[in-house]
């Protein structure tokens, strides 16, 4: 994993701040989310919170979603693997968490924006120090700049010919 | 007595499936020509641009293109046919979504033409010869198309009234849709002239698909000997039926082979590769990481397998440009 420090992420995106969007169950990571605010904990404001009734609600079409509008990361939580309030959606969503990443390596996009976190609702303090992570991750990618335009125009040929 | 309705076909990034599509119809073509006057057809009758660009806008009643859209000459040509007509019907899945041409958005142009032109092994190119945008041959000027950096499928070019599914579209399902457009009382704008649920439900074999599929393997048809009545998923085939639109009759599960998905996703669905991959994954038998990811090895070729005929038309769309990719953290 990365082992460089965050000052060196800084100077590399110098006025880049990540938007990551993130999807929280509403049986742990949103309350532990919730919790790390009302314990007036403080980390990266970079994360945009989607309250779900379960990380399995998550369909990978709302992850690629997210990537095509412009998000620089996704971050998806979930109960405990055995504590999911429905029984098993959470490790539907580690499944698919598995194959979407693969998927995602291959469309170019780093592993480093898609994240999966096990959160329960006391861990306010995991919270912090995933999301931290993460914004400091992200911002040491850079922006992912999708290409989402209908615009087309032709390149020089002379790059390709070596 | 009015004139006939005049109907054009086109094709542009295509491998000609989908004009093969039109002469299946067989004799169905002779009530079809019986009604519609065809004015542009390259592929079997000799008219040329200038006799569409000589014509008056949207005289054309109808224009069917097929094929995606690659180079500077194919866009162009969708959008003469689409001012020329008053209807455009995206036909096939290289119109529709881009298809297997649309599966070079994995690569950047440059990656394209270099391995086409210098690196491939069965290359011999000692001139290092390569398409130049323009040449000048004993003082005539020569033009070529530009090669586009990504492949699109027609609706990201011009505006697209309806889709004809398919790679390529059945006999019967062109049939259906020109019946359904020679009525004139048309669908609403922008949909597909296919039944709108998914594959699975006239699929031949759906009394044999489990209530609750489960995946210890996947396997590939070349590797088992495929039992001809059960449920392709329930052998543990990658068979897209479950994100497929219907419409082609199962053709492909009929001749014991999986939907690949060429009919692309039912209109409920914005992503059919994301679809089936929730579809497949969830329903692995397996709660540990190491041993889903053995798992889901099996499928070789993930984007391949989801988006073979749709990558353009995906919520990606294309592989990141090489210059963003290459990130320092890609370098490690």
């Amino acid at each position: 994993m990365l082992s460089h420090p965050p000052v060196a992420a800084a100077s590399h995106h110098p006025a880049f701040e990540p938007r990551i969007v993130a999807f929280f169950c509403n049986w742990c990571t949103y309350l532990a989310a919730d919790l790390a605010g009302t314990s007036r904990m403080k980390y990266a404001p970079n994360i945009r919170v989607v309250r779900f009734m379960c990380s399995g609600r998550v369909d990978p079409q709302f992850v690629l979603d997210a990537f095509a509008h412009g998000a620089d990361g996704v971050f998806i939580g979930g109960c405990h693997p055995g504590d999911c309030h429905y029984q098993e959606g959470n490790y539907k969503t580690l499944r698919r968490y598995q194959l979407l990443k693969r998927v995602l390596r291959e469309m170019g996009i780093e592993e480093e924006r898609f994240r999966l976190e096990w959160i329960s609702a006391a861990e306010a303090d995991r919270v912090r120090t995933a999301v931290n992570d993460m914004v400091e991750k992200v911002r040491f990618l850079g922006p992912l700049n999708l290409e989402v335009s209908d615009q087309e125009t032709g390149s020089q040929d002379a790059e390709v010919v070596v | 007595m009015p004139d006939k309705p005049k109907v054009a076909f086109y094709w542009c990034a295509s491998c000609g499936g989908c004009e093969e599509a039109v002469v299946d119809l067989a004799e169905a073509i002779l009530d079809v020509v019986a009604v519609v006057d065809i004015v542009f057809w390259p592929v079997a009758i000799d008219f040329k641009r200038k006799d569409i660009e000589a014509m008056a806008d949207r005289s054309i009643a109808a224009a069917f293109l097929n094929g995606a859209i690659r180079t500077s000459e194919q866009e162009e040509m969708a959008r003469l046919l689409r001012s020329k007509s008053q209807v455009l019907v995206a036909t096939g899945s290289c119109s529709h979504l881009g298809g297997i041409p649309g599966l070079a958005n994995l690569y950047s142009r440059k990656a394209i033409l270099r391995e086409v032109y210098f690196e491939s092994p069965s290359t011999t190119n000692p001139e290092r010869t390569f398409p130049e945008r323009e040449h000048s041959n004993n003082g005539h000027p020569l033009e070529l198309p530009v090669f586009h950096e990504t492949v699109r499928s027609l609706d990201q070019v011009v505006d697209v009234d309806f889709y004809i599914p398919g790679c390529p579209p059945t006999a019967r399902t062109f049939r259906t849709a020109l019946q359904t457009l020679l009525s004139w009382q048309l669908p609403p704008r922008g949909s597909v002239l296919a039944p709108d649920y998914a594959l699975c439900n006239e699929c031949p074999r759906k009394n044999t698909k489990p209530e609750k599929l489960s995946f210890s393997e996947f396997k590939r048809p070349s590797h088992v000997l495929v039992d001809e009545q059960q449920c392709l998923l329930a052998q543990g085939l990658v068979c897209m039926g479950p994100a497929t639109r219907a419409g082609c009759e199962a053709l492909c599960v009929q001749g014991n082979m999986p939907c690949t998905g060429c009919y692309g996703p039912t209109s409920r669905v914005r992503d059919q590769g994301a679809k089936i991959l929730s579809c497949l994954a969830s329903s692995i038998e397996s709660t540990d990481a190491t041993e889903i990811d053995r798992i889901l090895a099996t499928i070789p070729d993930p984007v391949g397998s989801f988006y073979r005929y749709g990558l353009p038309r995906s919520l990606l769309r294309n592989r990141r440009s090489q210059e963003r990719a290459d990130s320092p953290l890609a370098a490690r």
